[in-house]
């Protein structure tokens, strides 16, 4: 077994250039579980945490690049947590403190679970992967870079650099259903974005199929139905379609974490809430 | 070689010197709080020596199969590997069982459970030793798994001791009550899943041989001189060649009661002459220890109209899982205490405990009184509602009290507050106020509900156990007391888990001899008998009432010797602040000056003896009872199904508390496992198979699922017979705490909720028209 500690991208490449089928080891949190288990053999190792141009985050314009070794607590909070409020609100349900600070973006895509906190949020904005290696780099949007449970396109010899997304104008909301109240693997998950000067609407599932679902069908009705020009708001009919639409479009399994019905209609009340608490009336926001 | 001195020190038992001299009643601190939260306080897991091996267990995948073949030849043919073993290799008795050996050391031509251990391997590394196991090589043929514990009685017989572990058919009072017809009755039909210990150390050990065909096995366990002998018999080993040694237990809750990975360790290293540790990954100790008892059971209440119970008719079915570990005790408790604290004149109740290719089970935290808690306070509340009644009133109206006959014909003799615990617990204010903050409503870190999604409900529940090991068995604790140059040298075999006994112990000795100066010898089956089980709420009555005794004798002979030294009565002595009192001349030696020639003594210390259960379930079968009362105050998000306990308030029976801190600290810790039980905690089995065995998905309670625990009041009755008056608290905690949240998601959600732990579909996914309940009420 081998481990090369990376100090700067070009050796964190130039490793992996040399041995194609290392495992990327960022955090941790999920590597170290599996390798605990016995799941995962590691014959070679880049480790890629100590790399200052894969952490931090910088904002050009309307777009956003997060390194891909920024930690879920980084996320969670601060000046970053208010551009992107649906991703702070994700990574602040990743684990416990303890996870969070160690826990990277990089590592939530470079694992593509099912359940990965952050991906919905990602999917929602249409993020980009930023993929290097020793010899290129290439952009992927999410949803050719998370292809299936726990599977990317990362070719042998690529790493994660960072993920792009943009600064939208508009609410975000981001609900995950757990059986615990916090540090808990998420049963289902919704982010939503309302995009007012581009007049749309994202919802993307998360813990409801084997990829981040987008429910394209209910963010094509609520953005028709958005009252973009008056009041801002959607009327609690279309809620209940767009709900349904979104019920629709997941995919769910049953596990030992919930049941095919339970996921779908948990996905149904996310979907409601989180639409009343970006686009309801004063009057249906009474009660939050 | 001895090689003992290479391993860790593991420092549980001594004692600061030069602290005041605590006393009975004083907040005490643990001697080893500070080392366990700085990290210091080494546990099993950090055994060490420098010649050792790491020993590792081949599992069965399968629930049920029968073994083809087996052959271990290609593990010994790795570099680095020292053993492989299997059963032909068990020199002495093949099996092992706290109650019946009926346990394979090692599995012997068939598999009767997911994670039963095939064979055993030494290495030079773990994973060495992992590689082993997977070069072992085994031809299972998997047979129909018997799952179902409805079924069990009535299959082919999956041990050749059958499948009924234990029936008991308890029968008291008039059998024909039941014909009158003024009774209102309710009937319900209750489930428990099997909940886990989920102890933060994992299962660890190291067996050291001592080169002359004995061994010394240093593990962390509840119950040091049980286990020895059980390992002795496999062995073929008389028990003086077998030495065990507590190593730091990172918490047991039962789940360390049977054997694990003993005989392993001790076949290993008397194998290839070397000590070897084993230290089981959080998977495999999910398959390496038993749990709580999945329950199924019927019961039905009668009252007449004013409330009074007139009789009460249940069946328990408790599913054992493939071997009995301790399921008959575990069922006599669920029977006898089947109907909670209550006056019942009339009762019939069936209980049955059967094998089944399920994961075993065995004990944990309130040993059967959790399961039919959790009923019987479920029926308490249909009653009231079909009385019209407050479920309070109900519960005053038959609460047991010291005089009373229980079910099983015994009368209460001893101390028992059950109105008193009812009352201070249902009668304190609440601080219970509405979260603003979106975090602490139902959903938590996931911010699922707005205030307007969430209902609030509340419910009381009681809770009814025995202390002390039951039905006629001979219960025992053995403790020395020396006192040299003013230091008191305490010697006990008893197993510190966490319950506190370090504490205790210094406490004891402050109060009866008045000095700080004390060693806690660490506990082994070494030139002491046994303690008995940590477990059964029982240590400091046991083992504290042995030390108290030893200490009274040690001060009782040290007066007597000094009092013929100078030709005085030894009733004028007394020992005071740690100098001797009433000589004459006003002399007053220190217990320093006074015990240059050593005092010892040594007390096997018993309790009350106690009756087996007979044919109809009938007999003066127990000890001594505690009843706890639990209030829970939860807010549920209806819609999701999510719940967030938000207050939970208590009251208990303690008898005399000798240490406030350590006692609220059981009760915390207790009330904590019966949320989990509540609302998450369930080692999930289909079809034989542990679908979660990890901490990811055995989810526990977090700071964000656990409330404060309110202490109402800490009613001491002092209990007759006990040292100091004092009741073991431990279990009570655990008993009451889960049908109080059960019962408040109820009256949140009108919803039934027959089963443990609540899922979120229970809830969410449950008929859109709820109805209270839907009892059978009888007019």
């Amino acid at each position: 077994m081998t481990a090369t500690i990376a100090r700067t991208l070009d050796e964190a490449c130039a490793a992996l250039a040399d041995r194609p089928h290392a495992v990327v080891l960022a955090g941790g949190t999920d590597l170290m579980v599996e390798a605990n288990r016995g799941g995962r053999d590691m014959e070679d190792v880049v480790v890629v945490d100590r790399i200052p141009e894969l952490r931090g985050w910088a904002q050009h314009g309307g777009s956003l690049r997060i390194g891909a070794c920024t930690t879920c607590a980084e996320i969670g909070d601060g000046e970053l947590a208010s551009l992107v409020p649906a991703l702070a609100q994700a990574a602040r349900t990743v684990g416990s403190p303890q996870i969070r600070n160690a826990a990277t973006i990089g590592g939530n895509l470079g694992t593509a679970s099912p359940a990965g906190d952050t991906l919905p949020v990602l999917a929602a904005l249409d993020a980009e992967v930023e993929v290097r290696s020793a010899s290129a780099s290439r952009m992927l949007p999410l949803h050719d870079f998370v292809i299936g449970p726990k599977a990317t396109a990362l070719e042998p010899g690529e790493l994660i650099a960072a993920v792009h997304l943009p600064v939208t104008d508009g609410p975000q909301e981001f609900l995950k259903v757990g059986v615990r109240n916090a540090m808990v693997i998420s049963v289902a998950s919704l982010a939503l974005v309302v995009d007012r000067p581009g007049r749309n609407v994202r919802i993307a599932l998360g813990s409801v199929g084997p990829v981040p679902i987008r429910a394209v069908e209910a963010e094509v009705l609520a953005a028709e139905r958005i009252d973009w020009s008056g009041n801002g708001i959607l009327d609690s009919e279309v809620v209940e379609r767009v709900c349904e639409l979104v019920a629709d479009a997941a995919r769910p399994i049953d596990d030992h974490r919930g049941t095919i019905a339970y996921r779908r209609h948990a996905v149904d009340v996310l979907a409601r809430r989180s639409l009343r608490r970006a686009l309801a009336s004063e009057e249906e926001r009474n009660g939050l | 070689m001895s090689g003992v001195d290479a391993i860790v020190d593991v420092e549980v038992g001594r004692v600061g010197m030069d602290a005041p001299a605590s006393r009975i009643g004083d907040d005490a601190p643990r001697p080893d709080g500070v080392p366990k939260v700085t990290g210091d306080f080494a546990f099993s897991s950090d055994l060490w020596h420098d010649r050792m091996l790491w020993g590792g267990t081949l599992r069965s995948p399968h629930p049920s199969a029968v073994i083809r073949h087996l052959d271990v030849g290609p593990a010994l043919a790795l570099a680095g590997v020292y053993a492989a073993l299997t059963h032909e290799d068990v020199p002495g008795s093949s099996t092992y069982g706290l109650e019946r050996a009926d346990q394979p050391v090692l599995a012997d031509g068939v598999v009767r459970y997911e994670g039963e251990p095939v064979a055993i391997v030494a290495a030079d590394h773990p994973a060495t030793a992992r590689r082993a196991l997977d070069a072992i090589v085994v031809e299972y043929e998997p047979i129909e798994a018997l799952v179902n514990s409805e079924l069990a009685e009535a299959s082919e017989p999956i041990h050749p001791d059958g499948n009924v572990f234990r029936r008991i058919h308890l029968r008291h009072g008039d059998q024909t009550v039941v014909g009158r017809s003024d009774l209102v009755s309710v009937e319900g039909i209750y489930e428990v899943g099997m909940q886990d210990q989920a102890f933060l150390g994992p299962e660890s050990g190291m067996a050291v041989p001592d080169g002359d065909g004995g061994v010394d096995l240093h593990v962390a366990t509840q119950w040091l001189h049980a286990d020895r002998d059980q390992v002795a018999a496999c062995l073929g080993l008389p028990s003086d060649r077998v030495r065990l040694s507590l190593a730091g237990v990172g918490g047991a809750f039962g789940a360390r009661e049977d054997l694990s990975l003993h005989v392993h360790l001790c076949l290993l290293a008397l194998r290839t002459g070397r000590p070897v540790k084993m230290s089981y990954s959080r998977e495999e100790s999910f398959h390496g220890h038993v749990h709580r008892h999945p329950a199924r059971m019927w019961y039905r209440h009668y009252a007449n109209s004013v409330g009074d119970l007139v009789r009460v008719e249940a069946h328990l079915l408790f599913d054992g899982g493939a071997y009995a570990s301790t399921s008959s005790a575990v069922l006599a408790n669920a029977t006898c205490f089947s109907t909670g604290p209550y006056r019942v004149p009339s009762a019939e109740v069936e209980g049955v405990a059967v094998r089944t290719n399920n994961p075993p089970c065995g004990a944990m935290r309130g040993f059967g009184a959790v399961q039919t808690c959790f009923a019987h306070e479920a029926q308490m509340d249909l009653l009231a509602d079909a009385l019209g009644m407050d479920p309070v009133a109900l519960r005053r109206r038959n609460a047991l009290a010291t005089g009373d006959v229980l079910i099983t014909g015994q009368r209460v003799t001893g101390s028992l507050p059950v109105v008193e615990v009812l009352d201070a617990c249902a009668g304190h204010p609440s601080a219970a106020v509405r979260p603003e903050e979106p975090m602490a409503r139902p959903g938590g870190a996931g911010r699922t509900a707005d205030a307007d999604h969430v209902v609030r409900g509340e419910a009381v529940a009681l809770g009814f156990k025995n202390l002390m090991f039951s039905e006629g068995f001979d219960d025992s604790s053995e403790a020395r007391c020396e006192i040299r140059d003013g230091v008191v040298t305490i010697t006990s075999a008893c197993a510190e888990v966490g319950q506190g006994f370090v504490t205790l112990v210094r406490q004891i000795v402050g109060e009866v001899l008045g000095t700080s100066e004390v060693v806690l010898e660490p506990a082994s089956t070494v030139g002491i008998g046994s303690a008995g089980s940590t477990s059964a709420s029982r240590q400091t009555w046991m083992s504290g009432g042995a030390v108290q005794l030893a200490c009274e004798a040690a001060r009782s002979d040290l007066l007597t010797r000094i009092a013929g030294d100078y030709e005085v009565p030894a009733d004028d002595l007394s020992l005071v602040d740690g100098q001797v009192t009433g000589l004459p001349d006003g002399y007053s030696p220190s217990l320093t000056e006074a015990t240059g020639e050593p005092v010892v003594a040594s007390v096997v210390h018993r309790h009350a003896p106690t009756v087996p259960l007979d044919s109809d379930g009938q007999g003066d079968a127990h000890v001594s009872f505690a009843v706890s009362a639990h209030r829970a105050i939860v807010d549920v998000d209806p819609d999701l199904g999510l719940v967030r306990v938000v207050e939970l308030t208590t009251a208990q029976d303690v008898g005399r508390i000798l240490n406030p801190r350590q006692a609220v600290g059981q009760l915390e810790g207790g009330a904590a496992q019966g949320v989990g039980l509540a609302v998450m905690e369930e080692v999930q089995v289909e079809g034989g198979r542990i679908r979660n065995a990890s901490f990811t998905d055995y989810l526990i309670p977090t700071a964000l699922d656990m409330p404060p625990v309110e202490i109402a009041a800490l009613v001491e009755q002092p209990e007759p017979g006990a040292p100091f008056g004092a009741k073991g608290i431990g279990e009570s905690p655990t008993i009451s705490s889960t049908p109080a949240v059960v019962g408040a998601i109820r009256s949140a959600t009108g919803l039934a909720l027959p089963r443990v732990p609540v899922r979120p579909e229970d809830i969410a996914l449950a008929d859109r028209d709820p109805v209270k309940s839907s009892p059978e009420v009888a007019a």
